[in-house]
């Protein structure tokens, strides 16, 4: 008989290395569950998170993207998760215009006093990409284990 | 208009304003107009054409004739000249190298829908009285230039020209009342799984042939990132749905805020895939968010994607499904 396993989504985090990087080791060190489906990746500043990453992160096996950074007017560098916000919102409402679930893209500002909203939100992230099943519409097959 | 341009450029080679002209030449076929240099006044007297057949916008091939040096004379339409600007703006041409004549636009035509309308053999096209005559081996053709005008121009968003030296025929207005997002409006409209379904089937037809790169003005990076064979997306056709949307969204996304909405991505395809719905999503989703922006209207503005605002909308709240 075969085997059904639950699934589990791949989610991949962008977090900015000032705020919501260190957010995420608050949560730790505050011992928050959140999923361990949620592979963070470092980042100097939201804003060097480039729209290729978000595709490339699809195409490697993310069911769901998430960005995450400073508080807007918080920024390391004073500036960038303002133009990172414009660069998401494009990108997301391109990916939702070529039909591409809006619920697997998602960015949030996350401060590093703010454990429990990182571990919040990535309960309910995962949550909700877990309802949506696998990434089937930017997955690249070459790309498939 | 052909001899009235001919004049301009024997006048302006004889008194040394410039020494060359960049204009329209006939291709392999009568209605296949492509862009071409003409050194001397003997090149401008047999190879220059001008007529409802010279779709290309002549401001990309300044890149490389501004490096040649020299002076230039180039013919531009009104849209060709939001092209122009932009490439100002992005410090690819140097203005003091060109001279720009601006001439009169009323849409070109298509010579698919052309064909068509079973029309065959076709060696020429003149516009007289606001009517076509295309002529055939067969003989004339007149044809309404509303039944065979490209897409593009049917949405046409300006009739003025932005920049020129000289002007050929009138500077033209801003076409204020056009319907160019009515298909994106469209598509919005429709259900997530309608638009995933509809954009499967024009991309996949996509065979990476780079013409829409290599045609648009603002794509003038001199190494493409999808030249890196690491880039993800390979050059060739795409051998899964994930490369095509990839290269298509890169490449709209690094045109965002750049696109003048020229529409020469989807006139060069040669398989019809309509690329300049992605730009137009993109334009159209600047305008709502950031206040209108009209790319290469003026050299000097900030670019929407190199700027910001505090209240600026979060990418949770604009538009599509909401939880």
């Amino acid at each position: 008989m075969q085997d059904v396993k639950e699934f589990r989504p791949t989610i991949v985090a962008f977090c900015c290395n000032w705020c919501s990087y260190a957010g995420a080791d608050l949560a730790g060190s505050s011992r928050l569950v959140y999923p361990a489906d949620v592979k963070i990746i470092r980042v100097p500043c939201s804003c060097r998170v480039n729209p290729l990453f978000i595709l490339r992160a699809f195409q490697r096996g993310a069911d769901g993207v998430i960005m995450a950074g400073c508080h807007p007017g918080d920024c390391h560098y004073t500036s960038g998760n303002y133009f990172a916000r414009r660069r998401m919102t494009l990108l997301f409402s391109m990916l939702d215009y070529l039909g591409i679930e809006r619920e697997r893209t998602r960015v949030e500002w996350i401060s590093a006093a703010e454990g429990a909203k990182f571990a919040k939100t990535m309960n309910e992230f995962v949550a909700t990409v877990t309802a949506l099943g696998e990434n089937k519409r930017l997955e690249d097959l070459r790309c498939k284990k | 208009m052909q001899e009235m341009m001919k004049n301009r450029a024997y006048a302006l080679l004889e008194n040394g304003t410039v020494d060359r002209v960049l204009g329209w030449t006939r291709g392999e076929f009568a209605y296949d107009m492509t862009p071409a240099v003409f050194r001397n006044a003997d090149e401008v007297k047999n190879g220059f054409v001008y007529n409802d057949f010279c779709a290309a916008n002549l401001s990309k091939y300044l890149v490389k004739e501004c490096r040649a040096g020299g002076k230039i004379l180039v013919f531009l339409k009104p849209c060709d000249t939001y092209s122009f600007n932009q490439l100002l703006a992005e410090h690819r041409i140097k203005r003091d190298m060109i001279y720009v004549v601006g001439i009169e636009c009323f849409g070109k035509a298509d010579v698919e829908k052309i064909k068509e309308m079973g029309i065959e053999g076709i060696t020429g096209i003149t516009a007289k009285d606001g009517i076509y005559t295309v002529s055939t081996i067969y003989g004339d053709k007149a044809i309404k230039p509303a039944d065979v005008m490209a897409e593009r121009c049917l949405a046409c968003k300006s009739k003025k020209h932005v920049v020129y030296d000289e002007l050929i025929g009138n500077e033209g207005e801003v076409v204020e009342d056009c319907n160019r997002f009515d298909m994106v409006a469209k598509l919005e409209a429709m259900t997530p799984d309608e638009r995933y379904e509809f954009w499967r089937g024009e991309l996949s037809r996509c065979i990476r042939c780079n013409a829409c790169r290599n045609i648009c003005p603002a794509c003038t990076c001199e190494q493409c990132i999808f030249d890196n064979p690491n880039s993800g997306v390979s050059q060739k056709a795409a051998v899964n749905s994930f490369e095509e949307n990839m290269f298509h969204i890169i490449r709209a996304f690094h045109v965002a805020g750049r696109c003048t909405d020229c529409g020469e991505c989807s006139r060069v395809c040669p398989q019809n895939i309509p690329l300049h719905l992605l730009n137009r999503k993109f334009i159209k989703d600047v305008n709502t968010f950031y206040g209108d922006y009209q790319a290469g209207e003026d050299p000097t503005a900030k670019p929407p994607l190199g700027k910001y605002e505090k209240n600026d909308i979060e990418p949770g709240e604009a538009g599509g499904a909401k939880e």
